[in-house]
């Protein structure tokens, strides 16, 4: 049937190189998908329902918000069934936060996918996060980003390791500029990185221990490192230096 | 640009009195001295090509619009010069070299307890009761005679974004009110309401309380952004604690006044930190930012009367009230009054945060609480002082400018949220602001055509840049892209965007040029959009608009 077949096809092949393509630009994606596609591990069959501690919590962030504006919640009730979740925003993550706050699910989906923090797709046990903004950038953060990837078995940014334990992405400026470079795992800031450091505290999630988070360089948080410049005295008491009204 | 050059000497030789300076600058546009040392050197750097920067003045870099810039003493001018109407000559006056005891955030460093205990015994919640029973005309006063502006990049007076609550006849309005405090801090290079938060956090809740009163605010929402975790936590506890004693709740300190606070933690996007886009975000929707007008003072959160406040702004005004506003006043020069904390991040050998006086020196600030720039001052290239939204300064700028609003504005640049980013010879200048494109297209909203489609080309115009493959006039053609951002989108992100790569092109253009041109010559011409001509096929009809024939402009190589 094949060879009988082969004949037809090959001109065809021929006449197809030949036709001029208007436009040859391939298709651009953004960074992440923004539509959904059911698969077998993400799929509005897969049921999701907070449990009674989480539903204790979700009460008492609702209770913040005005009662006509349980919408507002829905940032943070999405953060919490997503730590629910093994740290992933399913399509059934969303659609029960939505029942939850009486909300047309596309509202769930809008910001779902707005936001950079909920995940749509699986991640490994260990979140790494790498900056590589300008000011990490200037500090080695790629050196850091590299030492990443390679130590985890030569995955990319964005991937996750093959025995699950490890996701890293690249993600822009995390506000511990002071201390660049740095990545955060889970929800723990490590500062002040270097290669080697780094790739100790990943040898250490790997064995399941949690490294202490801050700074490696061994400061404590954003001091002069040389030594305190700045609030070297005690600190002042109870109106001291007041007005005297405020004695 | 000579107009600048001229009110300003004019000014400094103090022969000329105020309208008389204004006048002047009508008349004489282009008053040719521009004697004193300060101005001279960037005269004449600006004079080589002053038809190009013509078109990178921002909207902020104004023409010494009123005088203010000219009035204020500075410390860097080469000589005074007396003249008959000066009886003596006023002191110089050197800012910076805070003391401790006039620090505000006494535990930024998280040295001592962020609790309510370490957080009594230094001074946070006392007397509380007294500032809240004096009432919200009292404390807008004293905010307003401190010379409080907002410390989240615009520098709007304090005072007065407070008073726009109480507006006459607001007390007849039945909705409630709310204070936002902004935490949302993601501008690369800033982290020093991460400091506040985690080491100070009552001095914020207080500061809630305080401007909440002011403002006749009935709740306060602290958006902290979702990625500070610890520093959410240790807010959420300190509100907790504070409800806890009593300071908070529907008898705040036993004053009366009911105020409630909330931590809404956000999930990660730097837009979110603009005013109405956080609104938008508190609300549950995605961080897209409003029109204005309305503004959030008159319909805001859940269509009440708001104010947004950044964390530092909102944090120091408890102190302001009992140390007295002359005593914040005291600090900086006219107009950019108090103290500020300023965090230094890239090339110096000790980044760090730190709580200083407004008006320090940049080269001070770098050298005194940074143990100076790596390899020395002379190492440096540029510093970009407020935060990756102002343009970069070279180094012979970073000698003269004082951290505050007015010198970098006169600077061409900006204070922004005092986030100062050191780079040395080192740095590859180009790759660095192709960076922050690179952030800026990743955070740009969507919502506005400009910046959505403009930090896309942006972005991918530096990258070329970054290894040159470019053409000369493209340079002049990528500042028409930023001037066509810039100011046509609803929120200042396009601005933001666009102001690094006008910076670069002002103070570093040879660079990009030279880079260009060692491009053009290794691998001959390239067209506009980064082909090289080499790759065009010469039997198609190739539109002549892409620069291919084009003799090469302006370029080092030019004629060749």
């Amino acid at each position: 049937m094949f060879a009988a077949r082969l004949p037809k096809r090959v001109p065809q092949v021929a006449r197809a190189a030949a036709m001029r393509r208007i436009s040859s630009t391939p298709c651009r994606r953004s960074d992440a998908l923004f539509v959904h596609r059911d698969t077998p591990y993400n799929n509005p069959k897969i049921p999701f329902e907070f449990n009674s501690e989480n539903l204790k919590r979700a009460e008492e962030i609702i209770s913040h918000y005005p009662p006509q504006y349980k919408k507002a919640a829905v940032i943070p009730l999405l953060d919490l069934a997503q730590r629910q979740n093994k740290g992933w925003t399913s399509i059934g993550v969303m659609n029960y936060i939505a029942k939850f706050l009486e909300l047309p699910p596309m509202r769930v989906y809008e910001v779902a996918t707005f936001y950079t923090m909920f995940n749509r797709e699986p991640i490994g046990a260990n979140f790494v996060q790498v900056c590589t903004t300008t000011p990490c950038m200037l500090n080695g953060a790629y050196d850091v980003l590299d030492a990443v990837c390679s130590h985890l078995g030569g995955i990319k940014p964005g991937e996750t390791t093959k025995d699950g334990k490890f996701t890293v992405i690249e993600v822009e400026c995390q506000g511990a500029c002071s201390n660049a470079p740095m990545m955060v795992v889970g929800d723990d800031f490590y500062e002040d990185l270097t290669p080697a450091s780094t790739k100790k505290i990943l040898d250490a999630f790997a064995k399941g221990e949690k490294p202490k988070p801050g700074p490696q360089s061994g400061r404590q948080t954003s001091e002069n490192s040389a030594g305190l410049t700045s609030l070297t005295s005690k600190p002042y008491g109870p109106g001291e230096f007041c007005v005297d009204e405020f004695r | 640009m000579y107009k600048r050059g001229a009110g300003s000497s004019t000014a400094e030789t103090g022969l000329l009195a105020e309208g008389n300076v204004n006048n002047l600058q009508q008349s004489h546009a282009d008053w040719p001295t521009a004697k004193s040392g300060r101005f001279r050197t960037s005269d004449r750097h600006r004079r080589r090509r002053p038809a190009r920067f013509q078109t990178t003045c921002s909207p902020t870099s104004t023409m010494l619009k009123s005088s203010s810039a000219s009035r204020v003493a500075r410390p860097f001018r080469a000589k005074l010069r007396r003249s008959f109407a000066t009886v003596q000559d006023t002191p110089v006056r050197h800012y910076g070299g805070l003391k401790d005891q006039d620090r505000i955030f006494q535990n930024a460093f998280c040295r001592h307890d962020h609790g309510i205990k370490g957080a009594m015994a230094r001074g946070d919640w006392h007397r509380t009761k007294d500032i809240v029973l004096k009432g919200d005309s009292w404390i807008i006063q004293t905010i307003k005679d401190s010379g409080l502006r907002g410390r989240g990049g615009a520098g709007f007076p304090s005072g007065l974004k407070w008073s726009f609550m109480n507006k006459p006849g607001w007390e007849k309005d039945p909705r409630p009110r709310y204070l936002v405090v902004n935490a949302d801090e993601g501008e690369p290079g800033t982290c020093k309401d991460r400091e506040i938060m985690r080491g100070d956090p009552h001095k914020l809740i207080e500061g809630c309380l305080i401007a909440g009163r002011a403002m006749n605010a009935t709740a306060a929402y602290i958006y902290i952004r979702g990625e500070f975790y610890q520093e959410a936590s240790h807010v959420q506890q300190a509100i907790t604690e504070a409800y806890k004693a009593g300071f908070l709740g529907k008898n705040a300190c036993g004053s009366g006044y009911g105020f409630d606070v909330y931590v809404h933690r956000g999930a990660g996007a730097y837009i979110c930190g603009e005013e109405t886009a956080l609104i938008e975000s508190l609300e549950g929707k995605q961080g897209k930012p409003r029109l204005k007008p309305p503004f959030p003072a008159d319909v805001g959160l859940f269509g009440c009367p708001t104010t947004v406040s950044n964390v530092e702004t909102v944090a120091v005004a408890p102190t302001i009230c009992r140390r007295g506003a002359p005593w914040f006043a005291g600090f900086g020069r006219k107009r950019n009054e108090g103290t500020k904390l300023f965090c230094i991040s890239g090339h110096v050998n000790n980044p760090c945060v730190v709580e200083e006086e407004m008006s320090i020196p940049l080269k001070d600030l770098v050298e005194k609480h940074c143990g100076g720039v790596r390899g020395g001052w002379d190492n440096l290239l540029g510093i970009v002082p407020g935060g990756s939204s102002v343009p970069i300064l070279p180094k012979h700028m970073c000698e003269e400018v004082l951290m505050d609003y007015d010198s970098l504005k006169d600077a061409q640049s900006g204070l922004g949220t005092g986030a100062v980013i050191v780079m040395d010879k080192s740095t590859d200048v180009v790759k660095a602001i192709a960076r922050f494109s690179h952030f800026y297209k990743h955070e740009s909203c969507g919502q506005c055509t400009p910046c959505r489609e403009g930090t896309t080309w942006l972005m991918n115009m530096m990258d070329r840049f970054v290894e040159g493959r470019g053409h000369q006039r493209e340079i002049d053609m990528l500042l028409e892209l930023t001037k066509q951002i810039e100011g046509r989108t609803i929120c200042a992100l396009g601005d933001a965007a666009a102001w690094p790569v006008q910076g670069l092109m002002r103070h570093f253009r040879p660079e990009v040029e030279k880079r260009i041109a060692a491009f053009r010559a290794e691998h001959g011409p390239v067209l506009f959009g980064g082909r090289l001509q080499s790759q065009t096929d010469p039997t198609l009809a190739v539109p002549d608009n892409l620069g291919g024939n084009l003799p090469e402009v302006g370029g080092p190589t030019a004629g060749k």
